[in-house]
C-alpha cells in the first residue's frame, strides 16, 4: 500500500541528506579551492592535486593503504568464503559457539580489537622474535576483522540457495567436487564479489587498527590524514581525501549493483 | 550417515570437510582475536612489571581502580569517563532515532525506483571513510564559514568564532556519521510495516500518537534496537571524533584504553577498561538477542 508523503517530511529528510552529504561535498569543493589555509572560497584550482604526485610521503601512503587493503581482501576473502561455504554446509563439534564467537570483529569497539591484537603481536614478539609491528601485522590485523564479513555474506549467500540443484547433480552422477565447482560455486560468485568489496572497504576506511599495528614507515591515508587534521587541515588533504571519497563511491554504487543483480540460477 | 545437499557423509566424514573449509578460518580469528581477548583477560588481573609490562602476582586492583578506588582513596576520575562515554554513546544514538524515523518512512513511502536511489544515498555515507567526514565538520565549523557565520547572525557566538571544538560539534560530527547505521536496519523494519493495523487503530478511534505507539512501534521495534545497538556500540568506544570536535582536552573510554596500551604503559589497566567495554556491549547485544528471539525475527 502506497502511503503519501507530506510537504513536511519532504522537507525534512531533504535536510537530512544535506546533513548527511554536506561533509562529503565541502571536502570535495576544498579540495579544489584556491585559498591556502582552508578559508573562505578563493577560485577554482587543480594546483593540490598536482602537488599530490610530487609528495613522496603521501604517495608512499597511497600506495601501503593500498597494498594493504588488496592483500588483506584477498586472503580474507579466500579464507572467509571457505568458511562461510563451511558453515553453511557442515557441522562440527562447537559449530554453534564459533557462529556466536565469530560476530564479536563485527561488533566489539575497534579500539578493543586494535590494542588486543597490539599486545598479542608484542607478547609473541618477545616470545619468538616474529611480528615486528609493520605492514605485516597490519595486513595480518585486517585479514582479521575481514574474514568474518566475509564469511556471514558468503553464508547468508549459501543459506539462500535451492538445495535442489545440488541433490540434482548429486543424483547425475557427478562427484563432491565436480558439484562444488560447477553447481555450488557459480551460485556462490556474487556473494563472494559483494564479500571482497566489504572487505576492501572496511580495509580502506579502517584507522583505528591501523594506527595500533603499525611500525615505523607504514603509513596509511587514514593514519596520515588524522596526523595531519590534528595540526590543522590543509588543501593537499582535502585533494586526498575527495580521491578516498571518489573510490568508496565507486565501491557502494558496485555492492549495490551486485547485490541488485538477479539470480540466474536458482534463487 | 547423512545427507547434506544431496552428498552421503558419515559424521566423520562431516568434521572432515569442516575442518578442511571452516579450518583455515576459525584457527585464522581464534589465534589472531579470540586468543588476545582471552589474553586481555588474563592481563587485566595482573600487575605492572618491573621490565615486563605485565606480571604476577595477580590482583583485582585494576578492577577497583576503574571503578575510582586508587591509591589516594576514592577518586571519580574514571567513572566519570565512563559515565561520559556512556552518556556519549546513548545521546548520540537517540539524536540517531529521532533523526532516522522520519528518513526510514520517507524512504518507504517512496515509490521503488527513488527508493532504491535513496537507499544508496544513505548507503554512500556509511561506506565512506569516518576519518574524513568527520574533520570536513572542522571546516564546516570554522571561523566565517556559513554555519558560524548565521551563528554569528542570531547572536549565538561572537562574528569570527569558530563553533568547534565543542560539545555540540562532537554531536553533530557523531549523528552524521552514525545516521547510516540507524536508518538502514530501522528501514528493513518500516518496509515490513503492516499499515492494515495502524488503519484498524485509527477507525476505532485511536489518536495519532496512540497509532504510532500501538499499532505502529511494536512492528518496528525490532529495526530500532538493531540500529541502536549499531550506534551506541562504536558511539561509546569512538575517541577519534571527540579527539578532532571535541578539542581532544575530554576523555573517553577509547583515549583511556589507548593510553594505557602506549604512553603510560600499563596495559594490566588498559585490559581492565577494554573488558569493561566488551561487558558493555556483550550486555547491549545479550538485550538485542532477547529482544529478536521475543519478537521471533532477526534484523543483522
Amino acid at each position: 500500500m502506497r502511503r503519501r508523503i507530506s510537504a513536511p517530511m519532504w522537507l525534512v529528510a531533504a535536510l537530512l541528506y544535506v546533513f548527511m552529504y554536506a561533509p562529503i561535498a565541502v571536502v570535495v569543493v576544498y579540495s579544489f579551492n584556491a585559498a591556502k589555509h582552508g578559508g573562505p572560497w578563493a577560485g577554482f584550482t587543480t594546483e593540490w592535486y598536482a602537488r599530490l604526485l610530487d609528495d613522496e610521503l603521501k604517495k608512499q601512503a597511497a600506495l601501503n593503504t593500498f597494498i594493504l587493503a588488496g592483500v588483506s581482501t584477498a586472503v580474507a576473502t579466500v579464507i572467509g568464503t571457505m568458511l562461510g561455504y563451511g558453515l553453511s554446509r557442515y557441522w562440527f563439534p562447537g559449530k554453534r559457539l564459533f557462529s556466536w564467537l565469530m560476530y564479536i570483529p563485527v561488533v566489539i569497539p575497534d579500539i578493543v580489537m586494535a590494542v588486543a591484537m597490539l599486545m598479542f603481536f608484542g607478547l609473541v614478539r618477545e616470545w619468538i622474535g616474529l611480528f615486528e609491528l609493520g605492514m605485516t601485522t597490519m595486513i595480518i590485523a585486517h585479514i582479521t576483522f575481514q574474514i568474518p564479513f566475509v564469511a556471514i555474506v558468503v553464508r547468508a549467500r549459501l543459506i539462500g540457495l535451492d538445495p535442489s540443484l545440488e541433490e540434482a547433480a548429486h543424483d547425475l552422477g557427478a562427484n563432491s567436487w565436480q558439484t562444488f565447482w560447477q553447481v555450488t560455486f557459480p551460485q556462490m560468485v556474487p556473494g563472494i564479489l559483494a564479500g571482497a568489496m566489504l572487505a576492501f572497504t572496511l580495509s580502506l576506511d579502517d584507522f583505528v587498527v591501523s594506527f595500533f599495528t603499525t611500525g615505523p614507515g607504514a603509513t596509511t591515508l587514514p593514519i596520515l590524514i588524522y596526523a595531519s587534521v590534528k595540526r590543522g587541515v590543509t588543501p593537499d588533504i582535502n585533494a586526498l581525501s575527495a580521491l578516498i571519497v571518489a573510490a568508496s563511491v565507486v565501491g557502494t554504487l558496485g555492492v549495490t549493483l551486485l547485490q541488485r543483480q538477479p539470480h540466474k540460477i536458482g534463487g | 550417515m547423512q545427507v547434506r545437499y544431496g552428498e552421503r557423509l558419515t559424521p566423520w566424514g562431516e568434521v572432515w570437510r569442516s575442518a578442511l573449509t571452516s579450518g583455515p578460518g576459525i584457527a585464522w580469528v581464534t589465534i589472531f582475536l579470540l586468543l588476545p581477548l582471552v589474553a586481555i583477560f588474563v592481563i587485566s588481573f595482573l600487575s605492572v612489571g618491573e621490565d615486563k609490562p605485565a606480571d604476577l602476582p595477580f590482583t583485582l586492583e585494576n578492577y577497583t581502580r576503574f571503578f575510582g578506588f586508587g591509591y589516594f582513596g576514592f577518586d571519580p576520575l574514571y567513572p566519570v569517563i565512563i559515565g561520559r562515554s556512556l552518556v556519549l554513546g546513548a545521546g548520540t544514538a537517540a539524536l540517531c532515532v529521532v533523526a532516522a524515523l522520519p528518513l526510514a518512512f520517507f524512504i518507504a513511502a517512496l515509490p521503488g525506483r527513488y527508493k532504491n536511489l535513496a537507499l544508496t544515498l544513505v548507503i554512500i555515507p556509511f561506506w565512506t571513510n569516518l576519518l574524513i567526514r568527520t574533520y570536513a565538520w572542522q571546516i564546516l565549523l570554522a571561523p566565517h564559514s556559513l554555519l558560524a557565520n548565521a551563528a554569528a547572525a542570531w547572536g549565538l557566538v561572537p562574528a569570527g568564532h569558530a563553533l568547534y571544538p565543542s560539545m555540540m560539534a562532537v554531536y553533530l560530527g557523531m549523528v552524521c556519521d552514525y545516521l547510516p547505521f540507524l536508518v538502514l536496519p530501522l528501514y528493513s523494519s518500516v518496509e515490513k510495516l503492516d499499515w492494515s493495523l495502524a488503519e484498524a487503530a485509527a477507525d476505532l478511534g485511536a489518536n495519532r500518537v496512540q497509532v504510532f505507539r500501538h499499532a505502529i512501534l511494536p512492528q518496528i521495534t525490532p529495526g530500532l534496537v538493531a540500529g541502536i545497538i549499531l550506534v551506541f556500540i562504536p558511539a561509546t568506544g569512538q575517541f577519534v571524533i571527540p579527539d578532532l570536535l571535541g578539542g581532544g582536552k575530554v576523555d573517553m573510554v577509547g583515549n583511556l584504553i589507548s593510553r594505557q596500551f602506549g604512553v603510560s604503559r600499563d596495559w594490566p589497566f588498559g585490559s581492565a577498561v577494554a573488558i569493561w567495554a566488551m561487558a558493555i556491549v556483550m550486555v547491549g547485544l545479550w538485550l538485542y538477542a532477547r529482544q529478536a528471539r521475543k519478537s521471533g525475527e532477526s534484523i543483522v
